[in-house]
């Protein structure tokens, strides 16, 4: 993972989603480093994911980007360029993300190839990402088809994809949760780790606030389409300003009726 | 006596690779017993792949075990006649964890949820818009969703259309299949205290099949763990919970933290690094 040195920050501004009924994200900006766990947070349904499919435009159809532009460094840069090359992505089910009649093999050489990686770099370029996301034995494990891997193993392939694009920003759309505590638990180390080997910096959207402490510097809070609070992670769960903030972080201490309250 | 018991239960599916030779299944419950009592919480706790979803379906009668019996109020379901299989198939109900397969994308969410009521109560139809209106607004749910289709709902408020389903009939045991693990937190919480009210009001009981400890803790007042098909520990629920057996232990220390590590107090931080 050698990203090029001068992408340093990305900046999401005045991200802006409508459909025909009315206003689904108003006006988000976002602002990620290098080496950053930027976590944005909300209810379903509050904009998370818009947000970013803006950025990259990815948008589901009914939907239509307003407004909003992707800085890198400080100068804009188009979606299509962003996409892949500068920002990698992984979702919340990653077996609906591989096709399921190729291997995990085909799914690499797609990858690579789109990023014009030659032919005889891709196959080292495969096995070395497949390393660094915890898949040993990668040989083995390229000749599978989606099917016969778990879930935690397929979350972990997608990680890898993600890291053979060498994009130095990840957008982690919901990344445990259809996995079990020790496979989200084991994910959630992985990224900690790669934020701290390769400097990713990682836009993680969630709403499980304890997967926000394991992991985020900053957090972002968003209801209804709108960022309502940002703040850093200690800040947060210590003095929530808004509303909805309090709610989220009220909610997810209540699962912890042993625990003291934070002094 | 208990209200739901397997005695000895073992199950496996068959691998279709080859159909020349049938390889046999390999078992993925093995000599599994328990028993579940009248108006008891007791969660079923596991690891993904552990078996812990084959148990619940055996135990609600949509899978016949290979080995071993399930016995509802003592019988075995098997010899079950159509009186007691209806009454069976009324008082225990179960919410899956895929919303969305989990019901017939063609009908309405007030034909979904009255679905029961026509084939397992003796509730006249005129009276059934009246108790589906009760039961979204105990899932809380706007009345007006009854008319939607499921695509036009989120899996949040789809997975809230199977919990009514549920409580339709006014069962006596519910099996909740990672039934809350999908929602967002202020939603579990919600649906857990709604589950609490039944239990404490109605003497409803409930399996709470889940890989997610806090859940247990703050709902369950009894928890199996099951390891690669077997019942490897089953406690009281104590607070904070302690499990002993290797299992218990492995989905006890990957709980999630409740607070970001700069903020855990020293004392806890320093006993966790001592032991790394």
């Amino acid at each position: 993972m050698n990203a090029p040195p001068t992408h340093r920050t990305l900046t999401l501004e005045g991200m802006t989603v409508d459909t025909r009924d009315g206003r689904l994200v108003d006006d988000v900006s976002i602002t990620l480093a290098r080496g950053e766990v930027v976590a944005l947070v909300g209810v379903s349904g509050s904009g998370k994911s818009l947000s970013c499919a803006a950025a990259l435009d990815t948008l589901p159809s009914g939907t239509l980007k307003r407004a909003g532009q992707a800085h890198l460094d400080g100068a804009p840069i188009a979606a299509t360029l962003l996409r892949g090359r500068v920002v990698a992505s992984i979702m919340q089910n990653p077996r609906s993300a591989f096709n399921p009649v190729r291997t995990l093999k085909s799914h690499f050489d797609e990858t690579l190839k789109g990023l014009g990686v030659a032919r005889k770099a891709r196959g080292p370029r495969t096995r070395q990402a497949m390393l660094d996301a915890g898949l040993d034995d990668p040989e083995r494990l390229l000749k599978l088809y989606p099917f016969e891997m778990s879930g935690g193993m397929l979350q972990r392939t997608m990680i890898a994809l993600a890291l053979a694009s060498e994009a130095p920003f990840l957008f982690a759309d919901e990344p445990t949760t259809d996995l079990d505590v020790i496979h989200q638990r084991d994910i959630l180390d992985l990224l900690a780790d790669l934020r701290t080997r390769f400097g990713l910096g990682i836009l993680l959207i969630t709403h499980d606030m304890g997967v926000v402490a394991r992991l985020a510097d900053r957090v972002l809070v968003m209801d209804q389409g709108r960022l309502v609070e940002s703040a850093p992670v200690e800040t947060l769960f210590k003095r929530p300003q808004h509303g909805v903030s309090q709610a989220l972080v009220e909610a997810h201490l209540a699962l912890y009726p042993h625990l003291q309250a934070p002094s | 006596m208990s209200f739901l018991s397997a005695d000895g239960v073992s199950h496996g599916y068959a691998s279709r690779r080859s159909f020349l030779r049938r390889r046999p299944a390999p078992p993925v419950l093995e000599a599994v017993s328990l028993y579940i009592a009248q108006g008891e919480t007791l969660g079923l706790l596991g690891r993904s792949g552990c078996g812990k979803s084959t148990l619940a379906r055996l135990l609600t009668g949509l899978e016949t075990p290979r080995q071993g019996t399930v016995r509802f109020q003592g019988k075995a379901i098997s010899t079950l006649d159509k009186p007691g299989w209806q009454a069976f198939r009324r008082q225990v109900q179960m919410v899956f964890q895929d919303p969305q397969s989990a019901v017939n994308p063609r009908l309405t969410v007030a034909e979904i949820i009255s679905e029961p009521l026509i084939h397992l109560t003796d509730l006249p139809r005129a009276q059934h818009p009246a108790r589906v209106a009760e039961l979204l607004e105990a899932v809380g749910l706007a009345h007006r969703l009854a008319r939607r289709y499921p695509f036009e709902l989120s899996g949040g408020q789809l997975q809230r259309v199977c919990i009514a389903r549920a409580l339709a009939p006014r069962p006596s045991l519910i099996v909740l299949d990672e039934a809350v693990s999908n929602l967002d937190l202020h939603l579990q919480i919600q649906m857990l205290e709604l589950f609490t009210a039944l239990k404490r009001d109605v003497g409803v009981a409930f399996l709470f099949v889940t890989h997610d400890l806090r859940l247990v803790e703050r709902f369950c007042s009894r928890v199996l763990v099951m390891g690669a098909g077997q019942l490897v520990e089953d406690r009281p629920v104590t607070s904070p919970l302690t499990l002993t057996s290797p299992e218990g232990q492995a989905l006890c220390q990957a709980v999630l933290p409740a607070l970001p590590k700069q903020m855990t107090p020293l004392r806890e931080r320093l006993a966790l690094e001592s032991v790394s």
